[in-house]
């Protein structure tokens, strides 16, 4: 069972060397255990782009889908067994990352 | 057999096994739509079938072998429908149950998954009553007030999320488990509070199906982990309340208050047996947790024959005990309380008027200002505090008294 581990930012500032040293240790952690399927942190909303080409021509939009005070900031794909699993790594994540978290199962 | 007899037997029945037959199939097929269904065919079947056959020698196995059929059957039909792989992994198994102690598992197993963290409380709530308990949806939306179909959604939901999300279906390690034992408690604490101090303008003051639905599922906790002392504490503390429940509201529906209580009135084998779980617990030795405290507080209390005769420093004593392992403003309002027996109310009342910036949106912080003011004989101030207490309480006995005290004063 595959679970978007999300990290949520309520504002745009990056890591913090300690942080990042403490997602480090996280991270190789998942590797080891074996729930590790993917990471990344992503740009701020500033810099994303909406497309719809639902009608033929590709609209493109400035920006995010959604303006909201938070938003996502990054995200973990782990394995875990179930959601017992998933969320006690999430709850590692969270301290780790210093953010808020939200898992979601994959279909 | 008579009508009468039989629809007695599925209704005990119904009560005794519900929450194995649910449990039991959720193991089987690992899903709680189909057991639901299924445990709800079979009890349906059991009507019709019991009149003419008569009631079987053992009603639980006869009931779970029922709804595995019927939940082969509907799973049948959907893999015709839809595709066929799951059927190969599914025979008919028409074996006797497990052995007891296995399917007590199971139950728990049940417990601990519509109790998960993940789950809203109102969503907990609902699903334990409708799976553990075996209430129906119209009962289980009546007892909280809402539409059946928000009911039914709230519980659709919660059974959607622990298929997609995968919460296991399982009792939580031990490492786990005093944090999800106390999720479970504070499940079964709610019901039982919203059964003994109902809200609403238009509800029964205390809602007994609730109260006693909220006993009945305690003690099949108690039964499943008897070594728990905070299952013991709560229930306990349960009984120790309940108790005093025909003698907590007048003919009219007014509020009495513990001081004006008629205690010949009380439940006295409720009582019994509450306080032998109160010595059970001390005798332990164990540091108590939070409901075995309430517990001894309501011991103290339904151990004086008077009033008067109220250990009231023993009382303040387990309060400060309570106030140690959790600092509410709650805790400390009660502890006030009993506080104002002992020191007077102008202590209490300086205790209370600390508690302002946490509780002013509370009715019982105002009740208790304005009991302590009349005590006082600060009449306006507690005119003013009783309008505030009425014009926040829910509950109509509560209103009721409230609505009489402030109208007493000189």
């Amino acid at each position: 069972m595959q679970y978007m581990v999300s990290v949520i930012f309520d504002q745009a500032s990056l890591a913090t060397p300690d942080e990042q040293a403490a997602i480090d240790v996280f991270n190789d952690r998942l590797v080891a255990e074996g729930h590790w399927v993917f990471a990344g942190g992503l740009g701020a909303p500033t810099t994303a782009t909406v497309i719809d080409n639902r009608g033929g021509e590709a609209m493109f939009t400035d920006g995010p889908f959604l303006e909201s005070k938070e938003f996502l900031g990054g995200f973990w794909i782990i394995e875990a067994a179930d959601l017992d699993v998933a969320l006690k790594l999430a709850a590692e994540g969270s301290k780790a990352c210093n953010r808020k978290i939200e898992v979601r199962p994959f279909l | 057999m008579s009508v009468i007899d039989v629809r007695e037997a599925v209704t005990q029945a119904h009560r005794e096994e519900w929450a194995r037959v649910v449990a039991a199939l959720t193991r089987r097929f690992g899903d709680l739509d189909i057991a639901e269904e299924a445990a709800g065919e079979a009890f349906a079947t059991a009507v019709q079938r019991w009149s003419a056959d008569g009631v079987p020698p053992n009603p639980g196995a006869w009931l779970t072998t029922t709804a595995n059929r019927r939940a082969i059957d509907r799973i049948r039909r959907e893999n015709k429908r839809d595709d066929k792989h799951r059927e190969a992994q599914l025979l008919y198994d028409d074996d006797p149950p497990e052995p007891l102690g296995t399917i007590d598992d199971e139950r728990l197993r049940l417990i601990f998954t519509c109790c998960h963290p993940a789950l809203a409380m109102e969503a907990r709530v609902a699903l334990t009553l409708r799976m553990v308990a075996g209430l129906t949806m119209p009962e289980i939306a009546r007892a909280f007030l809402v539409q059946e179909s928000t009911m039914g959604q709230r519980i659709t939901r919660a059974k959607a999320k622990i298929k997609a999300a995968r919460i296991p279906y399982r009792v939580p390690s031990a490492e786990d488990l005093p944090a999800r034992v106390a999720g479970v408690l504070a499940v079964l604490y709610l019901v039982f509070n919203e059964g003994y101090l109902a809200t609403g303008p238009d509800t029964d003051p205390v809602r007994h199906d609730l109260t006693a639905e909220a006993i009945r599922l305690t003690r099949l906790i108690r039964a499943l982990m008897p070594t728990d002392g905070e299952v013991a504490g709560l229930l306990a503390l349960m009984l120790l309340t309940e108790a005093r429940r025909t003698a907590r509201v007048s003919g009219s529906g007014e509020l009495i208050t513990l001081d004006e209580q008629d205690r010949g009135a009380w439940d006295a084998a409720l009582i019994a047996e509450g306080h032998q779980l109160v010595r059970e617990r001390l005798a332990s030795g164990m540091a108590p947790g939070r409901y075995q405290i309430l517990a001894a507080i309501n011991a103290v209390h339904t151990s004086a024959r008077d009033v008067r005769d109220t250990d009231w420093s023993q009382v303040v004593a387990l309060y400060d005990q309570l106030v140690h392992l959790d600092p509410s403003p709650i805790i400390a309002l009660n502890r006030a309380i009993a506080a104002a027996e002992l020191d007077g109310p102008e202590v209490a009342l300086a205790a209370v008027d600390r508690l302002e910036d946490k509780l002013a949106g509370y009715h019982a912080y105002h009740a208790t200002r304005a009991d302590l003011l009349r005590r006082l004989g600060r009449s306006q101030k507690a005119r003013a505090a009783y309008d505030k207490a009425i014009e926040l309480a829910g509950n109509t006995a509560e209103t009721a008294y409230l609505t009489r005290r402030r109208d007493q004063l000189g």
